[in-house]
């Protein structure tokens, strides 16, 4: 079971997505109607096995175990020494759950919103959760780069065929593609380059061995091109334009598995790859990777702050807060080799690594909250609104906890990340820290003033917006209804894990902090 | 040559007999005193016999596996010619199982285009063994006026017959050009033989070898670049392919493309070894040209056949990098990215791709006689799995895993990196991003665009319905489990005369 646990949690969805392709209508002589319940509710029921899994992954999982757990290796192309590869560490059991916690929350959500071509949302929705973990639980780079391309063709057709009409989805979905494929080539040209240095595909070899040892200008070109594939995904200023057209034309699960995991495979990658393989080039480059981490902090704040779109806001928020990662990360590729910052270091990927998870989770409840007043009203702007704390306060309530966690309120998840990540960068690169934390400032700007005043606060306007539908009966009324049921579902567990991970950022930390510690000291050691 | 040789062209006499025997089998019946009986459809199981045919002449190939020797002084039996008379052999099956439905609503003259096929298929085989400068001369100009048939096939349509006089205006020149090439490659050793040129060039000077060598391959150039339709020689393959009868233009684009790359690989690498940096730095600067050509020009269309076209001639410039970056050492040390392992990786994985592409273009075409891009809105509605099997093809010829274009991708792309050709690599990757917009956009109006309100769903004859679904599962094996091919490729870098 230990060994072939990841290949069930892998490929369960591509099994579930297989199911709903079956004519069931047919099969079991029911009608069109009936026969769409039982896909949604189906492959919303399939998708509890990886989270189930998930979990029992997370239980067995051992911290304290140096290396990489559940391994499973057998030969796939044997010509080019490509394996089936698969395994997890600190870093990627925490990811592979949020992963398949937002995928079954997308899927229950989606199964109550979604109204057209449902067969087709519901397989491409699984294929992608495969898709995601795939990457998260691949040991080798070929394996990995499948997976990575896997992900991109189910998003593209998520966005482009379920996307807003005014969004402009179809322009959104090809310049999604377009700008990660522009990514993705140029690593493939790195992969193959690790290849031929090192004869072999196997990350965990291909980190022992590290390729290109001797030739510095070659261990630049590559670390330059994994590094561009993911900042793109990440995305990091400059490559972040793709993202605000993407995530805002984007059906509301798919804004959230982009926001949520897409944006992680990114800073996953750098972790994974970037950071174990080309030490000596990431500490070469390692203060320009910073200084865009900072760029993209207060940049995307700033932008945030400009926007009287609500889920355009909250796109532009994902490009500063995955900043933060940047940040820790570039941080933490200063800091080997030398003794003292070691401690500083760790602690910057840790702050790094609970980004990416807090951020996953409250993003994601955020894109949430926007399907749920997109469904209501049916505009996202933000002068239209006002004064709906009185008339939907538990909205209201689930969107301040929220809020709060994505601004890094303490005893919420967010502020966990934040904290260690300048904890460790201002040790490091203390000025470039210290502009990055306007960023904070920026943030409780643009949650505080943007969202929380212009939505929830103020005189409610019954003449702004005339018509409100229901979401559960798709009834009109002219008063706006409060959270529904299925709403409450989808969002309780999310802010439960705010604020678990707020006030015992433990349950995380015992995870990322081994992995860290292990991975920064076996560097120091080249 | 003993009788026995005769055992290594099997394939090629079977093919030849199998193309006769339609011939015949079509007139009877048919009396010139009865216009009636004359303008009569052919047999419909006319077509399996030329598929019977094809499986025997697979069959035929049998007995040369393995062997590497010289058969009648003028044909190489070795592990690449077999490769390619597969692939050759493959390919027109798939093309004949494709045509069935849309010949048939097309032109009563069936069974001569199946034999035509047949016959080029044999010319194809002929082709790519072809270890003489005369042999291949002959070969290459049999192919050609087959071809030039083939593509001017509807003789009452207009297109079809533009299609076959620029091919031949094109061709003609082409092979005068090439033959000229080879006049200069006789002249300055005295043999036709392409292991004694490559003897003879080798005991030249370098001077010499410039002088001689130089106009030499750029002469010969011209007449493979024709047929593998790489930039500046790809003229006539848009209008070609768009005018052409749809199966035919598959087999353009796939398998006459195949033998294109099979005898300029040949000819380089047996006959002109000593020559190989002044090929190298031509090929590369030909290959960046096509693809870039090739991609650009994709984009602006709107007629899916041409943009097929155009990217037909991309693809055989990524496919031209694995030549270009030919490992000059033996198999034994390049490793798994050798080069030319990479061409015949990508080529098969192109044909099985494109050739399911063409048929799912025929089986629309052959539902409501539209080619336009626009015309596939909404067909995902009309026809869900006709629109899934594009989706994989054009994924596939776009290089996304887990198809067969990626397996072929890595592998070209591997041996630019190898050879350390690094500019080359980033200009075919960034090639492949272009390249992915125009795919997409077939996909996009696919999937996105809401159907026309009086667009029909396309329903699929039976043999269509077999291509596509072969073709598709193959597209997918080979880019989940590529094993074999690898491996088959691997073994079949074994050209005679070399290394």
């Amino acid at each position: 079971m230990t060994s072939s646990l990841l290949t069930v949690i892998t490929f369960v969805p591509l099994l579930g997505a297989i199911l709903t392709l079956f004519p069931w209508g047919r099969w079991l002589g029911i009608d069109k109607d009936r026969e769409e319940r039982l896909i949604k509710n189906g492959a919303t029921a399939i998708s509890l096995l990886p989270l189930g899994l998930a979990l029992m992954l997370a239980a067995q999982y051992n911290p304290s175990a140096p290396g990489f757990q559940f391994e499973i290796k057998v030969p796939w192309i044997t010509a080019l020494n490509v394996h089936y590869h698969l395994g997890v560490d600190g870093l990627s059991v925490p990811l592979v759950f949020l992963t398949t916690l937002l995928t079954t929350l997308g899927l229950w959500y989606s199964a109550q919103t979604i109204k057209t071509r449902v067969r087709e949302f519901f397989f491409l929705f699984l294929l992608l959760e495969m898709g995601m973990i795939g990457v998260f639980v691949s040991l080798d780079l070929v394996l990995f780069y499948v997976f990575w391309e896997l992900g991109l063709v189910p998003m593209y057709l998520l966005i482009g065929v379920w996307g807003q009409p005014k969004d402009r989805p179809q322009y959104s979905a090809i310049k999604f593609f377009l700008y990660t494929m522009a990514g993705s080539v140029l690593m493939l040209l790195a992969i193959i380059g690790i290849y031929l240095s090192v004869g072999t595909f196997d990350i965990v070899e291909a980190a022992r061995l590290k390729p290109f040892a001797d030739n510095f200008t070659l261990a630049s070109l590559a670390f330059w091109a994994f590094f561009i594939a993911f900042a793109i995904k990440v995305p990091s200023w400059p490559f972040h334009t793709w993202l605000p057209d993407a995530h805002t034309a984007a059906p509301t699960a798919g804004s959230v598995i982009l926001a949520g995991i897409l944006l992680k495979l990114g800073a996953y990658g750098i972790l994974r790859i970037n950071l174990p393989i080309f030490p000596q080039a990431f500490k070469a480059y390692g203060l320009i990777v910073v200084i865009l981490g900072v760029i993209s902090i207060v940049y995307g704040a700033l932008v945030s702050l400009a926007q009287w779109d609500l889920k355009r806001l909250i796109a532009y928020s994902s490009v500063s807060h995955m900043g933060y990662v940047m940040l820790g990360a570039g941080a933490a590729a200063l800091a080997i080799g030398a003794q003292e910052w070691t401690d500083s270091g760790v602690m910057a990927l840790n702050g790094a690594a609970l980004t990416m998870f807090n951020h996953g989770i409250s993003t994601g409840a955020l894109f949430f909250l926007v399907g749920v007043i997109y469904e209501r009203a049916h505009l996202r702007d933000l002068k239209m609104f006002g004064g709906l704390s009185n008339k939907l306060p538990y909205y209201y309530g689930l969107f301040a906890v929220t809020a709060f966690t994505s601004l890094g309120l303490p005893g919420l998840a967010g502020f966990w990340g934040e904290f260690f990540v300048f904890r460790g960068a201002f040790d490091i690169v203390r000025i470039w820290a210290a502009i990055g934390v306007i960023g904070i400032v920026l943030t409780a700007a643009y949650i505080l003033w943007k969202v929380v005043q212009y939505v929830f606060l103020g005189q409610y306007d019954p003449h702004k917006i005339k018509h409100w539908t229901d979401p559960t009966t798709g009834a009109e009324g002219h008063e706006p209804t409060d959270v529904a049921r299925f709403e409450k579902i989808t969002l309780w567990p999310l802010v439960f894990f705010m604020v678990l991970v707020g006030i015992f950022p433990a349950v995380l930390l015992n995870y990322f902090n081994a992995a860290f510690l292990a991975l920064l000291t076996s560097l120091a050691g080249k | 040559m003993s009788l026995n040789d005769l055992i290594f062209l099997l394939p090629e006499l079977i093919l030849l007999l199998a193309a006769a025997a339609i011939f015949i089998l079509d007139l009877i019946g048919r009396r010139p005193d009865d216009p009636d009986t004359l303008m009569r459809p052919a047999k419909p199981w006319l077509s399996y016999v030329a598929l019977g045919g094809l499986a025997a002449a697979a069959l035929g190939l049998l007995p040369g596996v393995g062997q590497t020797r010289q058969v009648a002084a003028m044909l190489a039996a070795d592990p690449f010619a077999i490769f390619f008379k597969a692939l050759a052999i493959l390919g027109v099956a798939l093309v004949i199982a494709a045509a069935l439905p849309y010949m048939r609503t097309r032109t009563p003259y069936v069974g001569e285009f199946y034999a035509l096929l047949l016959v080029s298929a044999a010319a194809i085989c002929l082709v790519v063994s072809a270890a003489n400068l005369i042999m291949l001369y002959l070969a290459m100009e049999f192919l050609s006026i087959t071809s030039y048939v083939l593509a001017g096939y509807f003789r009452e349509d207009r297109k079809s017959g533009e299609a076959a006089i620029k091919y031949f205006l094109y061709g003609a020149t082409a092979s005068a050009v090439m033959l000229y090439g080879m006049s200069l490659l006789y002249g300055a050793t005295g043999t036709t033989d392409l292991a004694g040129i490559a003897q003879a060039l080798g005991q030249r000077g370098r001077a010499d070898l410039l002088w001689l060598g130089g106009p030499a391959i750029i002469l010969l150039l011209v007449g493979f670049g024709f047929k593998a339709s790489l930039v500046p020689f790809h003229q006539w393959a848009p209008d070609t392919y768009e005018g052409a009868p749809t199966p035919v233009t598959a087999f353009l684009s796939t398998a006459s493309k195949a033998a294109g790359f099979a005898i300029l690989i040949r000819v380089f690498l047996s006959a002109l070894p000593d020559l190989q940096p002044l090929w190298v730095a031509l090929l590369a600067l030909v290959s960046v040209l096509t693809m870039t050509l090739g991609n650009l020009t994709a984009i602006r269309q709107t007629n899916i056949k041409r943009m097929l076209a155009f990217s037909s001639i991309a693809q055989a410039g990524y496919i031209l990098i694995g030549v270009a970056a030919v490992a000059a050492e033996s198999g034994a040390t390049a490793g798994p990215f050798d080069g030319i392992n990479g061409v015949l990786i990508y080529l098969f994985a192109y044909l099985v791709t494109n050739v399911g592409a063409f048929a799912v273009v025929i089986a629309v075409e052959n539902r409501s006689g539209k080619v336009e891009i626009k015309d596939y809105a909404g067909l995902i509605r009309r026809a869900p799995w006709l629109a899934v099997a594009l989706f994989i093809f054009l994924l596939s010829l776009a290089g996304i895993p887990p198809t067969a274009g990626f397996v072929g991708k890595l592998f070209v792309f591997g041996a630019a990196v190898r050879a350390a050709m690094i500019p080359l690599a980033v200009i075919g990757a960034l090639n492949v991003v272009v390249s992915a917009f125009y795919y997409l956009n077939v996909v996009r109006v696919m999937f996105f665009v809401p159907p026309e309100p009086d667009a029909e769903p396309v329903v699929v004859a039976r043999p269509l319905q077999a291509t596509v679904l072969l073709t598709g599962a193959l597209t997918l094996l080979i880019g989940l489990l590529p094993g074999w091919l690898i491996q088959w490729a691997d073994q079949s870098v074994r050209l005679l005369a070399w290394r």
